[in-house]
């Protein structure tokens, strides 16, 4: 089935078609590619492929790492801190990142996926060792919370929504609200509140961020149960100004509507950033290339430790060899050279999404009883638009982020931000979370879409609070993520099959943000500290 | 058909002709002359200039008319009228256009003023001719004359009392140019007898078309963006350019000229001295030979200018984002004047680049004095020009014991504000003093005088500035720290890159002003 750009631009972005594209003339930028994950290997795997290295071609290391993404770094990353550096980090793709990796251009940084992180709370003390070694956190004051330099929290105006066809400053739609909506967010605003005052019997916060620190109780757990739009409901909040509010949050931070996120995450989003209540939510940190950075950092320190372009094809826990007694076999293929080699590891760190390790590690499901059919993940397109100068702006001027009301994408970041560069050139970056778990035809469309039909459809979003954008752009590149953020939908997170798909599988250990139920950094860091720290533990006794 | 049948009845309405050509005529010379010496300065070379070549060209017209044989001469009169309401009439918009926009303005100027005066010393002549028919020599020559000096006398009073007070340059000029496409249609019926039928039609539509066009440009004139900053700024512009950054705009009246930075007054040349001496002198008149100079904003070269009056100075690096603004004196004559041609100056290097990027870029030089004049907080691009990040990066700058200054806007109007800058600085570590200035086009003016180490308490001007200035001495320049209770300290938060919250108190404050 082929559709008219018209009725591809309404699939979408959900824009009716009749306000879809109407600019008649459908110019696109000069320059511009698709890009994607390394969908060939994934298929020749699923085919069968299981290439075997020659007898020379092994080598012995202490620990492998399966994947290069921010868990596989974050675990790199304590290893060597702990003194062992016997490691090696194998990664698909050409470069490492994840679902955190940055591009560049001869002006800019700018990301491809995650673009910030909030300052973090003092009870997270790993994540805040590594930021102050980065020179992020500057100190730490008395009751542990981080200091951290000005020029890497977001600069004011941080976001503006695009409503009714003007910017306003902030993401709440406040214009021509009532009484009755503004009542409303105040009564949620309390009731965030009252969450983040709140303490468990152990003196644990409901909801923080690594969420292995927050509280068990099931009055919290619960709320895993239900989903965010109902959870909304239960306490009669109906506005359609704060359901917008917090379906944008949802979809924000994990590619859902608040219908399909459990509202455990959703309270998560906001709760986990208020150091106390009545605070303002924790200043947000973010660079040029967003999350990128912190790869960046990491992978510079593992050094040639890290390996891309490495596609992992088998992990043997069991191998029948003598010489592998003690090991697990790690068969790797490299997509440059086209060579298979394999390590013998006396542990591994899976540092991949959880749906890989039944068809990566063998006999997986028959030790391990494990089933991973509830991970679901979400698909995004991610857009970096070069501009030769910036659009003309009426109301609350260019902020870091700007999002807009009436469409199914979350908007865009400008990637000049936090360089003071205010004029001329600049990169945008849009984001569009594929939400539609059941109209596959939508995935369809995205997945059969061509470079000059989504870059189509990216304009025609873009073109609405900027009707210039097509005069102004130089270049723009498609990201298209297949799998990139796991969903936490209602139950998932307190399901079985995701509680313990991070226990260990003998010498195996897992290390995902995955495994939380939610994509953040901080959980991948979490989980990489935490699978590097068992291995740590049996290495040392 | 004879030459008889003009009446007496449009022998009177002709001298009326005479009257209002002359008014015209003289309007546009006068036109002239005000518009080169507001654009170009030096009023007095530019109005000999422009009277000169006007009179000549006027003389060159009425020889040419010798030439105009008596049978087209009524044609050729109604002809020159439309010509002389063409480019009379369109000379100040188009040379108002052509002055941001063309590299050899003079010539494009001398050029207007000798067509215009072509035209004009054509009319006399031919005129005179016309009406030869029907009286004595005498009696031509005298009434002629006499309502040619009177539309001359009217015109010199129109035009400063009524004309550019109330109409404005180019709205004047096309009034004018009007006037004289009327003469020319109503020249239509009046010579009616002279003139050859067939050629009779395409004369008309031609002077109605005329009208059309100058009535056009005068009603669209009032929608014009130039225009619609007069009624804002009150003043005629003579300059408005919109750069990459900017919207610049320069305004000439009676008392100097005046540049405004997307609507805001930066200095009004009348008394920007005060403003400039005040921001300068207090960071460079204690250091024993100040050296090296940063100067961050004030792409008008008016600090600069300032500052050049050391003789210690070795180099100035003035950072100035808009490259429109450090070569505005380029195309502005009276502008390098009253900048003393300071930023042509072999010791001047001039960056345009956001002096945020550039005071950041690491391993930059180091300087004894800093001079910042950046606009005022007004936006959060300009903003964080003033944040804690900003402060800390120009310590990175800095040499031991040196000190910078900074214009801070009013303190009396937007105290919050001000006390924010001078709180901000204080909470990275600098020593402050603050100090305060009346600029009469401002109003009470609020600066900072900032350091890394202590500041003297007692401030002399250097011996040998003194002598140039004409607003500061010692004593005026010690009592400029004197705060006074009605610009006392207020609370504020720090102003930082992730709260601008002087771009809000700004906001909040300048808001009810504007």
């Amino acid at each position: 089935m082929r559709l008219s750009r018209r009725e591809l631009i309404a699939a979408i972005l959900g824009t009716p078609a009749l306000l879809a594209g109407c600019a008649a003339e459908a110019r696109l930028p000069a320059e511009g590619e698709l890009l994607g994950q390394s969908a060939e290997i994934g298929h020749r795997l699923r085919d069968g492929f299981r290439p075997q290295p020659t007898g020379d071609q092994w080598r012995d290391v202490q620990v492998a790492i399966v994947g290069g993404g921010a868990s596989g770094l974050a675990a790199g990353w304590n290893l060597m801190k702990a003194g062992c550096d016997d490691f090696v980090i194998l990664e698909l793709e050409p470069v490492h990142g994840g679902t955190s990796r940055s591009g560049r251009s001869d002006l800019t940084r700018y990301p491809w996926g995650a673009h910030y992180i909030p300052v973090p709370l003092a009870e997270n003390t790993r994540l805040i060792e590594l930021l102050t070694e980065m020179r992020v956190v500057e100190s730490v004051a008395e009751d542990g919370s981080p200091v951290v330099g000005e020029q890497f929290l977001c600069r004011d105006p941080e976001e503006r929504l695009f409503y009714q066809g003007e910017w306003i400053e902030g993401l709440f739609p406040d214009k021509d609200a009532s009484q009755e909506d503004l009542a409303q967010v105040n009564a949620f605003r309390k009731e965030i509140d009252r969450w983040a005052a709140w303490r468990d019997p152990s003196g644990r916060r409901a909801f923080t961020i690594p969420t292995s620190q927050s509280s068990e109780d099931p009055l919290v757990t619960d709320l895993d149960q239900i989903s965010m739009a109902e959870w909304l409901r239960a306490h009669g909040w109906t506005s359609s100004r704060l359901h917008w509010l917090v379906d944008y949050s949802c979809r924000d931070d994990y590619g859902l509507t608040a219908e399909q996120t459990s509202a455990w995450a959703g309270l998560l989003y906001f709760v986990a950033r208020l150091k106390a209540p009545g605070a303002d939510h924790q200043p947000l940190i973010t660079w040029p290339e967003g999350n990128g950075r912190i790869m960046d950092h990491l992978a510079t320190r593992v050094g040639d430790r890290l390996q891309t372009g490495m596609a992992v094809t088998q992990i043997s826990p069991t191998p029948d060899d003598a010489e592998s007694t003690d090991r697990v076999n790690v068969v790797c293929f490299n997509t440059n050279t086209q060579h298979v080699g394999g390590f013998r590891a006396r542990h591994v760190i899976f540092a991949a999404p959880q749906f890989l390790a039944p068809r990566l590690i063998e006999g997986f499901t028959e030790r391990t009883g494990r089933r991973t059919n509830e991970f679901e993940y979400g698909s995004w397109l991610v857009a970096n638009l070069h501009l030769s100068n910036r659009p003309r702006e009426r109301s609350f001027p260019l902020s870091w982020d700007n999002v807009f009301h009436d469409s199914r994408s979350l908007g865009y970041v400008v990637a000049t931000h936090q360089t003071g560069h205010d004029h001329g050139p600049t990169v945008l970056t849009w984001y569009y979370p594929y939400c539609d778990a059941d109209a596959r035809g939508v995935r369809e469309l995205l997945l059969k879409a061509t470079w000059s039909e989504l870059a189509d459809v990216v304009l025609a979003d873009m073109e609405r609070p900027h009707p210039e954008i097509r005069k102004l752009i130089t270049r723009l590149d498609v990201f298209r993520w297949g799998h990139a953020m796991i969903r936490p939908k209602p139950g998932f997170i307190t399901s079985h099959q995701c509680r313990i798909a991070r226990r260990p599988d003998g010498r195996i250990h897992f290390a995902n943000t995955d495994l939380s139920g939610i994509a953040l950094f901080e959980e991948a860091f979490d989980h990489g500290c935490r699978a590097s720290a068992e291995i740590l533990q049996k290495i040392n006794g | 058909m004879s030459q008889g049948s003009m009446n007496r009845a449009p022998l009177v309405l002709l001298y009326l002709n005479v009257l209002i050509i002359a008014t015209c005529g003289l309007v546009y010379e006068l036109l002239a002359g005000t518009l080169a010496s507001y654009l170009l300065g030096d009023s007095v070379t530019q109005f000999s200039l422009v009277i000169g070549l006007y009179l000549s060209a006027m003389g060159a017209g009425a020889w040419v008319s010798r030439f105009v044989a008596d049978r087209s001469l009524a044609r050729c009169f109604i002809e020159v009228e439309l010509g002389v309401a063409l480019v009379g009439g369109l000379s100040a918009p188009l040379l108002f256009a052509a002055f941001s926009r063309v590299e050899i303005f003079g010539v494009v100027l001398y050029g207007f003023v000798f067509a215009i005066g072509l035209l004009v010393g054509l009319e006399l002549p031919l005129l005179m001719r016309l009406l030869k028919q029907h009286l004595d020599f005498e009696d031509l020559v005298s009434r002629v004359l006499a309502f040619d000096y009177i539309g001359a006398l009217l015109a010199s009073l129109m035009f400063p009392i009524f004309l550019v007070p109330r109409l404005g340059l180019v709205r004047t000029s096309l009034l004018c140019g009007l006037l004289n496409a009327a003469v020319g249609l109503w020249g239509t019926f009046l010579l009616r007898p002279l003139l050859v039928r067939r050629s009779l039609t395409g004369i008309r539509v031609r002077a109605w078309l005329v009208i059309g066009l100058l009535f056009a440009a005068f009603l669209k004139a009032e929608t014009l963006t130039t225009l619609s900053e007069e009624g804002m700024f009150g003043h005629t512009v003579i300059h408005a350019e919109t750069t990459a950054y900017q919207r610049l705009v320069l305004t000439r009246s009676e008392q100097g000229f005046r540049l405004y930075l997307n609507g805001h007054l930066q200095f009004n040349s009348m008394d920007e001295y005060r403003y400039h001496e005040a921001l300068v002198h207090p960071a460079l008149s204690p250091l024993k030979s100040p050296r090296q100079i940063l100067v961050l904003g004030g792409g008008d070269g008016l600090a600069v200018r300032e500052i050049l009056r050391y003789p210690s100075i070795e180099s100035v690096t003035l950072v100035d984002l808009d490259p429109g603004m450090t070569s505005l004196a380029d195309h502005f004559p009276p502008l390098a004047e009253l900048s003393k041609f300071s930023l042509k100056d072999p010791r001047v290097t001039i960056i345009n680049e956001d002096a945020f990027i550039w005071v950041g870029r690491e391993g930059g030089p180091r300087f004894d004095a800093v001079v910042i004049d950046f606009p005022d907080p007004g936006n959060f691009a300009v903003g964080k020009l003033y944040t804690t990040r900003f402060y800390r990066m120009l310590r990175e700058r800095l040499n031991d014991g040196a000190l910078v200054s900074i214009q801070c806007t009013s303190p009396l109007v937007a105290p919050r504000s001000y006390w924010c800058i001078v709180n901000t600085l204080e909470a990275v570590g600098y020593q402050v003093r603050p100090y305060h200035a009346p600029v009469p086009t401002f109003g009470e003016w609020g600066f900072v005088l900032a350091s890394t180490g202590p500041i003297p308490k007692h401030l002399a001007i250097s011996g040998n500035v003194a002598p140039g200035l004409r607003f500061l001495n010692d004593d005026i320049l010690n009592s400029m720290f004197e705060i006074p209770p009605d610009l006392a300290r207020v609370k504020t938060e720090t102003n930082q890159l992730n709260n601008q919250a002087l771009v809000r108190y700004y906001d909040q404050e300048w808001g009810v002003w504007k």
